[in-house]
């Protein structure tokens, strides 16, 4: 602890921060794990998808945009913010096509894992919405398919600052927004199998699939299946 | 002392492909302790096609695609206190909802159809016309959960589910109170 360093609570721990963090930053290390999906190591925070919402100061900021305060009083699992994130999750694989036994991200999916963590169990009271999204399987060594993307931007933003490239972006608006790529189709970009965009772990769902690998690691020995996601990081608070 | 009651249970599969039922024998061993408590009304483990009486538990895998599927689950809601929904098709729509949007098309009905029927190569079907016996069931415009069409009271996901869930979620409901799944046994594959 340097003498810049200060102290927050979340849930009524103190958490140890340096000037900068964001409130997400400083939990992860003091071993806190607050859900997310849009945001991923390495990658710029964009704070889309609220998944990480917490109360700080009593008003509800995303966590891994917020940065920490000194004395900063933030709440986290409490039932109505942990309702609140079960519900954001369920809309998305309402808004989207979620066929989990068919998908080869199934056991690796952070949509998926966080659908266990939250308990999303129960009957659902949503309409499924079946948008008809394509399927691009144009370019050699990757295939996206759209029926699994949830809009978080993670490709976009390797694909930008990490890759330099920029394959990726959005079109649309609001519930419309959607993932595009820069050119006719994946084919027609400079998309290769070797960017970080396209690496395992930046696409937290099933829409990035890179060829000729899928099922290599058989369901039921996968990330998900071993670990609830999010424990690798509460490991470190034991 | 009469023993206690046994608990009625009637199961069925809807649009489903039958692994949740195969999935009800990996409970494995611990059936013998299970089927002490309890005892089946209409099943296809038994083959009675009709309630004999008012069941406990109602258990079903598969949604619905076809409008025999929709009377049946609304006689199961009838004669059912609790109605389960065992797996993703009956969850969700499952692997028979790709159908549903999966297909790029406006039609997509049609387009699965005729796929299935005249358009594959792999098709043997020298009418090259679309089933249409008036006894085949009216398939729907979509494949709905079951939760669309009745109230459903717990789920129990999984494509198959396991054996442990199964068994975690029937004893709990047992014992008159079911209060939730451990996570690391919730899967939705
Ligand atoms: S992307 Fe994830 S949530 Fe969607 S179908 Fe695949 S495994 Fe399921
Ligand atoms: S393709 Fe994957 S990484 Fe890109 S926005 Fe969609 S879900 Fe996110
Ligand atoms: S959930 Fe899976 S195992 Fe069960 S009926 Fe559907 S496809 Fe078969
Ligand atoms: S992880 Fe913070 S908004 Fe998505």
């Amino acid at each position: 602890m340097t003498d810049k360093d200060f102290t927050f609570t979340i849930d009524g721990a103190s958490v140890t921060a340096q000037p900068g963090q964001t409130i997400m930053e400083a939990a992860d290390a003091a071993g806190i794990y607050i859900p997310r999906l849009c945001d991923h190591e390495g990658l710029r925070h964009q704070g889309s998808c609220r998944v990480c919402t917490v109360k700080a100061a009593g008003r509800s900021v995303a966590a891994c945009t917020q940065p920490a305060a000194p004395g900063l009083v933030v709440e986290s699992e409490t039932p109505h913010i942990q309702a609140m994130r079960k519900s954001l999750v369920e809309m998305l694989f309402h808004e989207g096509n979620h066929i989990c036994p068919v998908c080869e991200a199934s056991g690796n999916c952070e949509l998926q894992a966080m659908a266990y963590r939250l308990g999303m169990v129960e009957p659902t009271k949503l309409p499924y919405l079946e948008p008809t999204r394509p399927v691009d399987a144009s370019h050699p060594g990757i295939a996206l398919d759209t029926n699994r993307c949830i809009s978080c931007g993670r490709c976009i933003r390797a694909s930008e600052d990490v890759d330099h490239k920029g394959v990726f972006g959005y079109c649309g608006r609001g519930i419309h927004r959607r993932i595009t790529v820069n050119g006719e189709d994946l084919a027609h970009t400079d998309a290769a199998v070797s960017d970080h965009a396209i690496s395992g772990g930046v696409c937290p769902v099933g829409c990035i699939i890179v060829k000729r690998v899928g099922f290599r690691l058989p369901i039921g020995a996968r990330a998900f299946d071993r670990q609830i996601i999010g424990e690798a990081i509460e490991e470190k608070r034991r | 002392m009469t023993a206690p009651r046994k608990a009625r249970v009637a199961t069925v599969s809807l649009a489903g492909c039958f692994g949740c039922h195969m999935a009800l024998l990996d409970i494995d061993l611990r059936l013998v302790e299970l089927l002490k408590h309890v005892e089946f009304d209409r099943s296809p483990l038994n083959d009675l096609k009709h309630f004999t009486q008012r069941c406990d538990i109602g258990i079903i895998e598969g949604g619905c695609c076809n409008e025999e599927n929709v009377h049946v689950l609304q006689d199961f809601r009838r004669n059912c206190d609790v109605l389960i929904a065992l797996g993703q098709c009956a969850i969700t729509g499952g692997l028979p909802a790709m159908r549903n949007a999966i297909m790029h098309s406006d039609d997509p009905l049609r387009e699965c159809l005729e796929e299935a029927y005249v358009l594959s190569p792999y098709v043997e079907n020298a009418t090259h016309v679309i089933p249409n016996d008036p006894a085949l069931p009216l398939l729907l415009d979509k494949v709905y959960p079951c939760s669309a069409v009745v109230k459903i009271d717990h789920q129990i996901p999984g494509c198959a589910p396991s054996g442990d869930i199964i068994y975690e979620t029937l004893v709990q409901l047992l014992a008159g109170k079911f209060e939730g799944f451990d996570p690391h046994i919730v899967h939705f594959d």
